[in-house]
């Protein structure tokens, strides 16, 4: 029996906390009746601007997830190349105000956790990382955490 | 559709069932949800790619998944209710051409300030009725003892 050596590098510890730099996207009226019609979400709220006038939100918002599609600023990855296969582990959201068309979002990320497992696939590297997307008025939109799995 | 109203937090009972929604993911979709969210890892359209990956082809994307039981849960709540957070878990892999359901079920009413809250269990299951992705979701519901709010 080999020690296989620890996943966790002192690379990705010191990366854990550090920001990205922040990227700013301007939401189209376009880019959102394209996210919802991939997801296959005929919601009118999405892109009848009657309908969306009428509801609560006073005109259109776009799908819970599709801030999915608005990516943070580079970062430096501390990964190492022989973890070359990488699975989405999941994502944990918290939604604070509604993205419209128009808005600005600036996202940033940070790496926020990371930990190994031995399952199916054998070892894995557990990475979660924290978006945050703030609108063009300073407020904050919505929080995503995100577990990347590597192996 | 979502364009119908909240159910009132009142009407909403602890162990009721939400209305499932049934996904029929094709490849063709997972291409425009690449497309849609920038998302272009090749394991998502590109067969050989995947099978060079250890995979059996082409998988869903997780965030698509996501987006399923973002849907399943807005369509509960219609325009009046507000989705505060959800979170899912892909445990195991999802196909084109499989028949997903998405299912849900209230386990907790409570108020926290002015604001009316429902937590359910989300979770999809495979055409097999394995359940592949779970989760869970808070919602806000309007009161019949408030008068209703812009968001």
């Amino acid at each position: 029996m080999s020690i296989q050596p620890p996943l966790i590098t002192p690379e990705i510890r010191q990366a854990i906390g550090v920001e990205s730099e922040p990227r700013t996207h301007e939401v189209e009226k376009g880019a959102i009746r394209r996210f919802a019609e991939a997801i296959e979400d005929p919601n009118p709220l999405y892109t009848d601007e009657v309908a969306a006038r009428r509801s609560p939100y006073g005109g259109i918002t776009a799908p819970p997830t599709f801030l999915r599609s608005l990516a943070p600023g580079p970062a430096p990855s501390p990964v190492r190349a022989e973890l070359g296969r990488r699975l989405d582990g999941g994502s944990e959201w918290e939604y604070f105000e509604p993205v419209r068309p128009g808005d600005r979002i600036t996202v940033t990320g940070r790496l926020v956790d990371a930990s190994e497992r031995t399952g199916s696939v054998g070892r894995m590297l557990l990475l979660t990382n924290e978006l945050r997307y703030v609108n063009q008025f300073g407020q904050l939109v919505a929080v995503q955490r995100n577990t990347l799995i590597l192996y | 559709m979502a364009s119908h109203n909240a159910p009132y937090w009142e009407d909403v009972r602890e162990g009721a069932e939400l209305p499932p929604l049934v996904k029929r993911p094709t490849t063709q979709q997972l291409v425009r949800y690449a497309g849609a969210s920038g998302d272009y890892y090749q394991v998502h359209y590109d067969t050989a790619f995947a099978q060079a990956q250890g995979l059996p082809g082409v998988i869903l994307h997780g965030a698509l998944k996501n987006a399923f039981l973002g849907q399943l849960v807005t369509d509960w709540i219609g325009a009046g209710g507000r989705l505060k957070r959800l979170s899912c878990q892909y445990r195991k892999m999802d196909v084109p051409g499989d028949t997903l359901t998405c299912r849900g079920v209230v386990t907790k009413k409570s108020r926290q300030g002015a604001l009316y809250l429902v937590k359910c269990d989300v979770w999809l299951e495979n055409g097999k009725g394995e359940k592949t992705t779970w989760g869970s979701a808070t919602v806000s519901l309007p009161s019949r003892a408030e008068p209703p709010r812009s968001p």
